[in-house]
């Protein structure tokens, strides 16, 4: 009858009580990696981000637009192979609420060139080259709208007047997993030509240069030639590698993910409390038998391996069980999300790094938590220990 | 150098309670010979059971000298003196002290488990041992489902089942029936005189007492 034995015997002795603090684990343990998960989808377009590709804008703020013309200047300097750009629409898709993903106008001839993540077949390509109008979706989008290919649909805008049809001509999907798949794509030239009729003084601009270069190395090098062709101009320009443009959204949300950060540490610390008191309270009913178990010859060691074997078994179900229910959660946590506030988090998944952490933390507990009853139980006197019976 | 199994000498011990030291044991001597059954008798607070934990190694004493088997075991180290009372001390409680999870199989086989026995002769030793004390047909029950003198009967096989140099038993027909007390007590005798065990045991009942060999009085920590 190996110590184990006695370890698992034990952990049945209340049931109630055992059971009831594997689930109080398992529910901090899934809080703890719900809240890693989305602090990740957080992060996740700086995973998507390449480290070939510079992001130019206004220097003055992403809001101010930049001249068409610079596109020339752009592609001429050294370094540079390719140039696409962007303008943000604002749409709006039957209200507000279900209008929560991004819809962008894109330069259709080299945008998926650029961003060769977005893949999308050359037949629905060349239909999105072919029409005006035409718009590619990610896939993730076209499912939670069920559109399909040849759908048309009529948008507003928050920065532009009037209604807008676009007929869908592509789904794109996301060659990695960390890909964006719920972006709106039209071509820019839809949008230059309807702000021409009803906006002519807004036209010629764009939101933003996606440059690619062809040495990563020389990002910064080609960064600064890329700004000083426009300094001193009407519209000066800071690029910056597409990695850093990512991360100054991010830097925007930084008390909402310092707070969760706090939030998923107070977790662990609740159900390090919960723990130490069971284990607390067994250790404290058992006295009388750990006693008796010195005084058949059982060392420190033994009493130690027993206390923090049955708190680590019940930390480790918890934390399997918590573990285990964070995929469905996030997953309907995202459809909940994607229903209410729209698709704010675009990439739904609990990485690696996610469940090792929560796994980590849950054993992490399990030791702590065993911490002072191991050490009551080793130092109480065994005349003491044994006086506690009866 | 005497030849006495268990050698007291002088042995003083007091406890502290809150600022006050309460003497419980003073200038204790005492010699028991191996194979000797020795009963410990006195009123309640009168140090029968410090003296027996003395004995045992679970306990240290404040002066003085306790030398089981010719070994000074006040001067052990707390992990020697666990590794010294696993091989020469057989405890038997007033509660039987099982472990209520365990059949009375594996409650035997626990202070075999510090052994480098084998699990089959672990299990062979503990059936051995419930076989001695009458209770091979009970080997898969748990305490919860035995009487209390066949607990005591199990946890007599536990105290037996490492051959230890000494058996001590602190009250151990203080919680049974008339009957089962006999049956014990007949079990110790038998054990101290079929398998020359030496036994130290506390006991308030004078019954229990009449079965050993040798009975010391203690008042007020001291032998009379």
């Amino acid at each position: 009858m190996p110590l184990i034995n006695l370890i698992i015997r034990n952990l049945f002795r209340h049931k109630l009580r055992t059971i009831l603090t594997v689930l109080g684990i398992a529910i901090a343990i899934l809080a703890f990696g719900l809240i890693r998960t989305v602090i990740a989808m957080w992060y996740s377009g700086i995973e998507a981000s390449s480290p070939n590709r510079l992001i130019t804008r206004n220097a003055i703020s992403l809001i101010f637009p930049l001249p068409i013309a610079y596109r020339s200047a752009i592609t001429a300097v050294p370094g540079v192979s390719e140039v696409s750009y962007a303008q943000w629409f604002g749409g709006i898709y039957i209200d507000e609420k279900h209008s929560q993903f991004p819809q962008i106008a894109v330069d259709g001839s080299t945008w998926f060139k650029v961003l060769p993540e977005n893949r999308i077949s050359d037949s629905q390509l060349a239909a999105f080259l072919r029409e005006r109008n035409a718009a590619i979706v990610g896939v993730q989008l076209a499912r939670r709208f069920g559109w399909k290919v040849g759908d048309v649909i009529r948008m507003r805008s928050m920065i532009y007047s009037g209604d807008w049809d676009f007929a869908i001509r592509g789904i794109y999907t996301g060659a990695k997993k960390t890909t964006d798949e719920t972006i709106f794509f039209f071509r820019w030239e839809y949008l230059e030509e309807k702000v021409r009729q009803l906006e002519p003084w807004r036209a010629g601009h764009v939101g933003w240069y996606v440059v690619k270069i062809t040495d990563p190395d020389r990002a910064a090098a080609v960064g600064q030639a890329i700004d000083a062709r426009f300094k001193n101009s009407l519209a000066e320009t800071r690029t910056e590698t597409e990695q850093s443009f990512m991360q100054g959204f991010i830097s925007m949300s930084d008390a909402i993910l310092i707070a969760l950060r706090i939030i998923s540490i107070v977790i662990i610390g609740v159900i390090l409390m919960v723990l130490s008191n069971t284990m607390a309270m067994t250790a404290r009913e058992r006295l009388s038998e750990y006693a008796v178990l010195k005084t058949l010859g059982f060392r420190t060691r033994h009493l130690i391996g027993l206390i923090a074997g049955e708190s680590l078994l019940i930390a480790m179900a918890g934390g399997l069980i918590g573990i285990s229910l964070i995929g469905p959660t996030v997953l309907g946590f995202g459809t909940v999300m994607a229903r209410t506030v729209g698709a704010i988090f675009p990439i739904i998944g609990v990485s690696l790094a996610t469940r090792t952490l929560s796994l980590l933390m849950a054993l992490s507990v399990g030791l702590a938590a065993a911490i002072f009853p191991a050490w009551r139980t080793v130092t109480i006197e065994i005349a003491k220990g044994l006086r506690r019976i009866g | 150098m005497s030849d006495a199994l268990i050698e007291i000498k002088d042995v003083s011990k007091s406890y502290r309670r809150d600022h006050l030291e309460i003497p419980v044991l003073r200038d204790i001597s005492l010699s028991v010979s191996e194979g000797e059954y020795l009963a410990l008798m006195g009123p309640s607070g009168s140090g029968k059971t410090t003296l027996l934990n003395l004995i045992a190694g679970i306990d240290r004493p404040d002066r003085g000298t306790i030398r089981i088997a010719g070994v000074e075991i006040g001067l052990m180290g707390e992990s020697e003196l666990a590794r010294w009372r696993s091989r020469h001390v057989g405890f038997i409680f007033q509660l039987y002290n099982l472990i209520p999870v365990l059949t009375a199989l594996e409650n035997v086989e626990l202070p075999l488990m510090l052994t480098s026995l084998s699990q089959k002769e672990r299990r062979e030793h503990a059936e051995l041992a419930l076989r001695v004390v009458g209770l091979s047909d009970r080997m898969g029950h748990y305490p919860r489902q035995l009487s209390g003198g066949q607990e005591q009967r199990v946890a007599i096989a536990r105290a037996i089942v490492t051959d230890p140099t000494i058996l001590v038993a602190d009250e151990p027909t203080g919680d049974l029936d008339k009957v089962s007390a006999e049956e014990i007590l007949d079990l110790l005798g038998q054990l101290n005189t079929d398998f020359a065990k030496t036994i130290v045991m506390v006991t308030h009942d004078p019954r229990a007492a009449e079965r050993a060999r040798l009975v010391r009085q203690l008042d007020k920590g001291t032998l009379i």
